[in-house]
């Protein structure tokens, strides 16, 4: 089995993001994966709420010592809260990436992106074939 | 004469150890079409030669003058203490601190430089260095920039004015707005600032040597959602309201007055020092302290996810190589000086300057043009072109100062004069005298 | 070590003054209005003289510069810094010469000396890179890079040209992507085949858009770009510059000139080619050179020779970028580099390419029984070699090697660079170093390579010779501590 958690409920980006509807928000986070090619998170440029993005825009961006990793939006909406605790907590993101870690949560996101995402299964196939 | 250790035999050995006979055959790679056609250098030339021809040369400068040249470029003292050190080769000949467990050296060096530098400006954090007084402006306009996402500068005509054709090149090809007022006289006229304005840039002292408060103007830019940013003298700091009170956002400024000798234009030391809310937008490299895996307390590298080496494209800034040296040259110098010591120098200079102001504004003729206050340096308006006046003093083994017409045209008459601490009340009175004689 | 900051106690001096020259007159403090004057003095360090220079000496004992030993640091050509050119950079004539002085007498004629420094090593570096003309106002090398970025689009511009691209190799330093995008350009990336410029994928990027290309040759994997000719020929094709990182040039000195290659802006780096030491970081000095066309657009002023043989600033060209820099760039650092050009002459100059490619070459083939090379093939004046079997076998980083070879009393090379190569390990000789060094930096190399199987703790561990051990970087990053309050 592989060494990356892939949890079965969420759907997944090439781009390594996972996402999850919870009453009536998509929260957003970026995958095991994601954490461990990062190694140590430093620091985590979250966005204002209020902020509309597009589909597959940019984000957030998550620093560790020696990368800058630009955080896609795996659905087009508009950022309804962020995850504060990973100002003084950026390490939340390599503990607990599925749960604590989470980045951003999205409100009136577009529905019909949701579809074109990989589940598990397929996001795990991906990550294998490198 | 060369530098390299290569016997032929060596040159053979290392050959043979790759089964070559000839060092041009490990230039195979390069088309032969492509080589070398015309190779004009002159002969080679012995240290000996080398140093004469150029001890020749440094003696077709005219360097004996006394001068009262300023114009953002000081003739201060500078204690031998400074360059014995810089000169230890365990400072000069190290490359960037990559590694920092044989770097240490530099690393708390430019920690200490850091410290200094926010010390004197009263900001939160500062870099490790950039090239000069107006590229760190342009840096800190640039940084307003991208925090703001605006494009419009206002930038008083009392800065510099060199910064400010700096300031225009760069900005030639990337859309910005350059608004040029004259602000330094009054508050900042509030209808320049809009809420497409992306900094307003103030100078302290300014260009014509006067001391501000711009506390009132950076409120308004703040109100505005504009950043406030100080070009500042660092010497003057010594006396001087800091960035910090007067609430500026970013502090910039040459650092040439610490310690580092005029050298024809350079190596000087551009200095930044940003408030925490800017800090991961600041250019340039940062040392920072932290422990190592037995508890120790050490300095590396830091923040480095700003930089080119790692953000290319998204970087905030293309800088590489600093002016390291230099910060470090200032950090000596400033130690030397102490906290009195920085204080004491900075009044001198005012105190030069006031009794240099008494000697020339006695001579009939001769008129000050501001009411002060000033740091060290003042303009006087002459009854001729003051470029005629300083051309007739150069003979008499001074340079008095500088022609201010040449920045601003309508000036052509005012003389910027400088006093540091250097000059002497003969010194002084020589100047006085010889200007009287050549009006 | 303690901080200056610590040793620092209340009323010690390192200086005096002497006394103001109106000491019971209105002009300090006291007619300045208070809200002039800052609250309460910059807490300074108090040291007497011995203090702050013992201070300062046993800082640079924890440095490792060229003059302790071999720094084979890739890409930076750390070679040795002659010593007279400190003396000359410090004679009283250059040193004490204020910037503005030209301006005061007709042009330049109290500066002639200094004129004639700039003018002549404008032509010695048209005559070693065949370009037309120089200028030395870059500060350094990225400062010479955004300088030849600006001239780039002052020559579209000029000619009505409508682009915006600027096209970077995948093997490049950081710095010229960064340069490109500050100059106001978009950077597209151009990958490699073989640790060369994939020529096909490049000739599909190219179109009108593209304002021009910018590459490093040899480039970052010590290799000669085979097809330059092509690729500046095509560019030139749609009217696009090339512009050539100087950062490698060691290499090629008196073998090939950055012009014959099809080049039309170049930047050089005086801290690595011409020997001028790097001080830590800077200063640096980075002259751009540029073909007969892009001349108009060079920063003013320009150095110009009048027909009684004087020498003068020239500041009216209507077409010129402006200013770059404050003055004639970093002056004390030209007159390092000039004095070193003018003692190595022609053959010196060549010597150094030839003795530089021989000794990266010498460590190439010493060192490929153990370590792999990143494209095993004679390589000009540095050799990239990767750990990524050290690494996937052993669990040894190419960051365990850099800190294992400072125990072995080298300077560890660079590492993690060029990003096209995992695990890279990048040494860069340079001609100055020995023979014997060379054999010792092998040796220590083998000695790893056997460690790292047999004990990669131990490389782990490494360096145990230093005053520190390896940082906490993260937390450095996490707990920013950039100055003591």
């Amino acid at each position: 089995m592989s060494q990356y958690a892939v949890p079965g409920e969420l759907k997944y980006t090439e781009e390594h993001e996972w996402i999850k509807v919870e009453g009536g928000l998509a929260v957003v986070g970026v995958t095991d994966f994601a954490q461990q090619q990062m190694g140590d998170v430093t620091y985590v440029d979250l966005p204002e709420p209020g902020l509309s993005v597009e589909h597959m825009a940019e984000l957030c961006v998550i620093e560790s010592v020696k990368v800058a990793a630009d955080v896609f939006s795996p659905l087009a909406g508009v950022v309804a809260e962020v995850n504060a605790a990973l100002a003084e907590h950026p390490e939340l993101i390599n503990q607990d990436c599925y749960g604590a870690g989470w980045l951003v949560k999205l409100k009136d996101y577009d529905v019909s992106g949701l579809g074109e995402l990989m589940d598990a299964n397929a996001y795990g196939k991906f990550i294998e074939r490198g | 004469m060369d530098f390299s250790p290569h016997t032929d035999d060596d040159r053979a050995q290392m050959l043979g150890a790759m089964g070559l006979s000839s060092v041009d055959e490990l230039f195979a790679g390069i088309p032969p079409e492509l080589r070398v056609r015309q190779w004009d250098l002159p002969r080679p030339m012995s240290e000996l030669e080398v140093t004469k021809r150029l001890g020749r040369l440094a003696e077709r400068n005219a360097h004996g003058l006394t001068c009262f040249l300023g114009a953002g470029f000081y003739d201060h003292f500078i204690p031998a203490a400074v360059d014995a050190l810089i000169r230890r080769s365990e400072l000069y000949t190290v490359y960037t601190p990559y590694q920092p467990e044989i770097s240490q050296g530099t690393l708390q060096a430019i920690y200490e430089y850091q410290s200094a530098i926010c010390r004197l400006t009263g900001l939160y954090a500062s870099n490790a260095s950039l090239y000069d007084g107006g590229t760190a402006l342009f840096e800190a306009a640039m940084l307003a920039v991208r925090r703001t996402g605006r494009k419009r500068l206002v930038i008083c005509r009392a800065v510099n004015p060199i910064y400010r054709v700096m300031l225009a090149s760069y900005t030639a090809n990337l859309h910005l707005e350059l608004v040029e007022e004259d602000l330094a006289g009054g508050g900042c006229a509030a209808d320049l600032l809009d809420d497409k304005t992306a900094a307003l840039i103030m100078q302290n002292p300014d260009f014509f040597g006067r001391v501000h408060n711009y506390a009132d103007a950076f409120a308004k830019a703040h109100e505005m959602g504009a950043l406030a940013i100080l070009c500042c003298n660092p010497l003057a700091l010594g006396v001087l309201r800091t960035p910090a009170e007067m609430d500026a956002d970013i502090a910039v400024g040459e650092g040439q007055p610490l310690g580092l000798p005029l050298s024809f234009g350079g190596p000087y030391l551009g200095f930044m020092a940003v408030s925490e809310a800017l800090l991961r937008l600041m250019p340039g490299r940062v040392v920072g302290r932290t422990l190592d895996g037995q508890g120790r307390e050490g300095y590396c590298l830091t923040l480095q996810t700003r930089e080119q080496h790692i953000r290319r494209e998204k970087a905030t800034s293309n800088i590489c190589t600093n002016q390291a040296l230099c910060a470090v040259a200032a950090l000596i110098y400033l130690s030397l000086l102490g906290k009195e010591g920085l204080r004491e120098l900075a009044q001198l200079n005012m105190a030069q300057a006031a009794y240099a102001r008494q000697r020339l504004t006695a001579i009939p003729g001769v008129r000050l043009m501001d009411p002060g206050p000033w740091f060290n340096e003042f303009r006087l308006e002459l009854p001729l072109d003051a470029r005629v006046a300083v051309s007739r003093l150069i003979d008499k083994g001074i340079a008095a100062g500088f022609p201010l017409g040449r920045y601003y045209p309508e000036q052509a008459n005012a003389l910027l004069v400088a006093v540091t601490e250097k000059r002497s009340k003969e010194e002084i009175g020589n100047l006085a005298e010889a200007l009287e004689a050549v009006l | 070590m303690k901080t200056i900051y610590d040793k620092s106690r209340p009323s010690r001096r390192g200086v005096t003054f002497p006394a103001p020259l109106l000491p019971d007159a209105c002009f300090q403090e006291a007619c300045l209005s208070p809200e002039l004057l800052r609250a309460s003095p910059a807490q300074l360090p108090e040291m007497a003289e011995i203090d702050v220079v013992r201070h300062f000496t046993n800082l640079s004992r924890q440095n490792f510069g060229v003059d302790v030993g071999p720094y084979p640091l890739g890409s930076c050509t750390m070679k040795y810094n002659p010593k007279f050119t400190e003396e000359i950079a410090r004679l009283p004539g250059f040193a004490g010469l204020h910037p503005l002085l030209p301006q005061l007498r007709r042009g330049g004629l109290l500066a002639q000396g200094a004129l004639e420094v700039l003018h002549e090593m404008e032509q010695l570096l048209c005559a070693i890179t065949g370009m037309a003309a120089y200028t030395m106002q870059p500060l350094a090398g990225a400062h010479g890079e955004l300088t030849g970025l600006m001239l780039m689009a002052a020559y579209h511009r000029h000619r009505g040209n409508q682009k915006s691209l600027v096209l970077v190799p995948d093997s490049a330093h950081g710095t010229n992507p960064a340069s490109a995008a500050i100059a106001g350009y978009t950077v597209r990336t151009v990958p490699s085949k073989d640790g060369v410029m994939d020529l096909e994928a490049y000739r599909a990027m190219l179109g009108p858009e593209v304002a021009g290309v910018m590459m490093t040759n040899p480039n970052t994997l010590g290799l000669f770009e085979p097809d330059i000719k092509q690729i500046s020929e095509a560019a030139h094709a749609v009217d696009a510059l090339m512009y050539y990182d100087g950062a490698n040039l060691n290499a090629i000195l008196g073998i090939a000139k950055p012009a014959d290659l099809g080049f039309d802006i170049v930047h050089l780096n005086l801290h690595k080619t011409f020997a001028t030491p790097h001080g830590g970081g800077g200063p640096g000095s980075g002259p751009v050179g540029v073909v007969a066309k892009l001349d108009e657009y060079l920063p003013i002023s320009r150095v110009a020779r009048r027909e009684d043989g004087t020498l003068f600033l020239d500041y009216d060209r209507p077409h010129s970028i402006g200013y770059v820099a404050p003055f004639y760039g970093n002056f004390g650092v030209v007159l390092k580099a000039y004095a070193y050009i003018l003692a190595l002459g022609g053959p010196g100059l060549k010597r150094v390419a030839m003795d530089a490619v021989l000794a990266a070459n010498y460590l190439r083939a010493r060192l490929a029984p153990q370590w792999r090379v990143a494209v095993d093939r004679m390589c000009m004046h540095e050799v990239v070699l990767s750990a990524a079997d050290q690494a996937a076998q052993h669990g040894v980083t190419a960051m365990d090697v850099a800190k294992a070879l400072i125990d072995f009393g080298f300077h560890p090379p660079t590492v993690y660079f060029p990003l096209v190569v995992k695990e890279a390990i990048m040494i860069e000789p340079t001609e100055t170093e020995s023979k014997e060094n060379l054999d010792a930096i092998v040796e220590a190399m083998a000695f790893i390579a056997k460690k790292a199987q047999d004990d990669p703790d131990w490389l782990h561990a490494a360096p145990r010779s230093t005053p520190v051990g390896r940082l906490d970087e993260v937390r450095a990053a996490r707990q920013p501590d950039l100055a003591q309050r």
